[in-house]
């Protein structure tokens, strides 16, 4: 095996608790409409909106939580939109951030909730763990707006820029490989689906 | 609706037209030669709103948002791209998510590159294995009412609908 290779079980360096973190960068989250990406980033966002009609969480199909949004986004442009979702999901499909950045959403938020590993699957390193920065992928594919938080006093920073709307933002928060709350969600995609229609549109 | 036929070099206008006039207002692509007068009927279009996707796949996911919010798009893609969609559809077909795909075909009627005919000859069966209806277009005259029958399969069912517009129709690029 080459020696560049990570151990799969290796500790990262960031230290943020998700359980507390996402709830205070997200703030109040009838704010936002909501799309959270698959596994630990669902139960964040099931946790903290008990999944009220204004968020939709995925199970599965990983790498679409940032373009759902921005669909999201593009239909209902007078309200704010936000995408949770983890570094494995953003990394699977980088390339949305340069669609996100082509388009430019004003009223698209991202919080990318980066623990440098996969945590479902027994956390594995992901390459965040390693020399990816999100952050500056981001700021490459023309997000201007973006913030890397490390520590809890960039907490009330991260909100504010979350709900600052004119341009498309996105929020690295860096946390550490432990698990999220528990929190058992609801798998009925065709049963949120409706719900969240029905309290959007009537 | 008027579903007259449409000539060899007029059906591109006349679909936009369909698809313009049950609502559809959203135009995600990667571009393909075949598609080219829909994009640029669609970027010309001050009632319509395009984007431009990286991965075919990220089209999927823009449309079920977009059906969130109330919006009804398609999704314009060569038969290759059909590939970089599949696990995507999951989200698509558990959701009973709406979904218009318009795809032209390559590796199909009169190929002259090799490299297009695996995804070309697998794009229909792999739409089929995750849950998308597909209705293949082989003439002018078929365009519109598969257009229309498409658009209300997709949004007054919630199904996944693909178009494929084989060769026949499109023509088959030189090399």
């Amino acid at each position: 095996m080459a020696a560049s290779q990570p151990a799969a079980r290796a500790q990262t360096s960031f230290t943020l608790d998700r359980g507390e973190a996402v709830p205070a960068v997200v703030g109040d989250p009838d704010h936002f409409l909501i799309i959270a990406g698959l596994s630990w980033s669902a139960k964040d966002v099931g946790k903290l909106t008990g999944e009220a009609p204004n968020a939709f969480l995925m199970g599965g199909a990983m790498g679409g939580a940032i373009t759902m949004a921005l669909g999201l986004a593009l239909a209902q442009p007078e309200r704010a939109v936000l995408a949770v979702f983890g570094d494995g999901e953003c990394l699977m499909n980088a390339g949305s951030l340069s669609t996100v950045g082509c388009t430019q959403p004003a009223n698209l938020a991202m919080l990318c909730v980066d623990n440098g590993t996969y945590g479902e699957t027994g956390n594995q390193l992901t390459h965040t763990a390693g020399n990816a920065d999100l952050e500056m992928i981001a700021r490459g594919c023309g997000i201007d707006r973006t913030l890397t938080v490390h520590s809890e006093d960039q907490y009330a920073d991260a909100a504010t820029l979350l709900r600052k709307d004119g341009a498309p933002r996105f929020v690295l928060l860096r946390v550490s490989d432990a698990a999220p709350p528990a929190y058992a969600r609801n798998f009925d995609a065709v049963e949120r689906k409706t719900l969240f229609r029905r309290a959007l549109l009537g | 609706m008027n579903n007259s036929p449409v000539g060899q070099d007029s059906w591109p206008d006349a679909l936009y037209d369909k698809l313009r006039s049950m609502d559809i207002s959203l135009f995600t692509y990667v571009p393909d030669a075949g598609h080219s007068v829909m994009i640029e009927r669609a970027l010309a279009d001050p009632a319509a709103t395009t984007v431009p996707l990286a991965t075919e796949e990220e089209g999927v996911s823009l449309l079920a948002g977009a059906h969130l919010g109330g919006t009804r798009g398609a999704l314009l893609m060569q038969s290759s791209g059909v590939g970089n969609c599949i696990n995507m559809l999951s989200l698509t077909n558990i959701g009973r998510f709406p979904l218009l795909s318009i795809v032209s075909m390559r590796g199909d009627y009169g190929e002259q590159n090799p490299w297009q005919f695996p995804m070309g000859q697998g794009a229909q069966p792999c739409l089929e294995a995750m849950g998308t209806i597909c209705q293949r277009i082989e003439t002018p005259d078929e365009v519109l009412p598969a257009a229309e029958a498409a658009v209300n399969m997709a949004y007054r069912s919630d199904q996944s609908v693909a178009l494929l517009l084989s060769q026949r129709l499109i023509g088959a690029k030189p090399f």
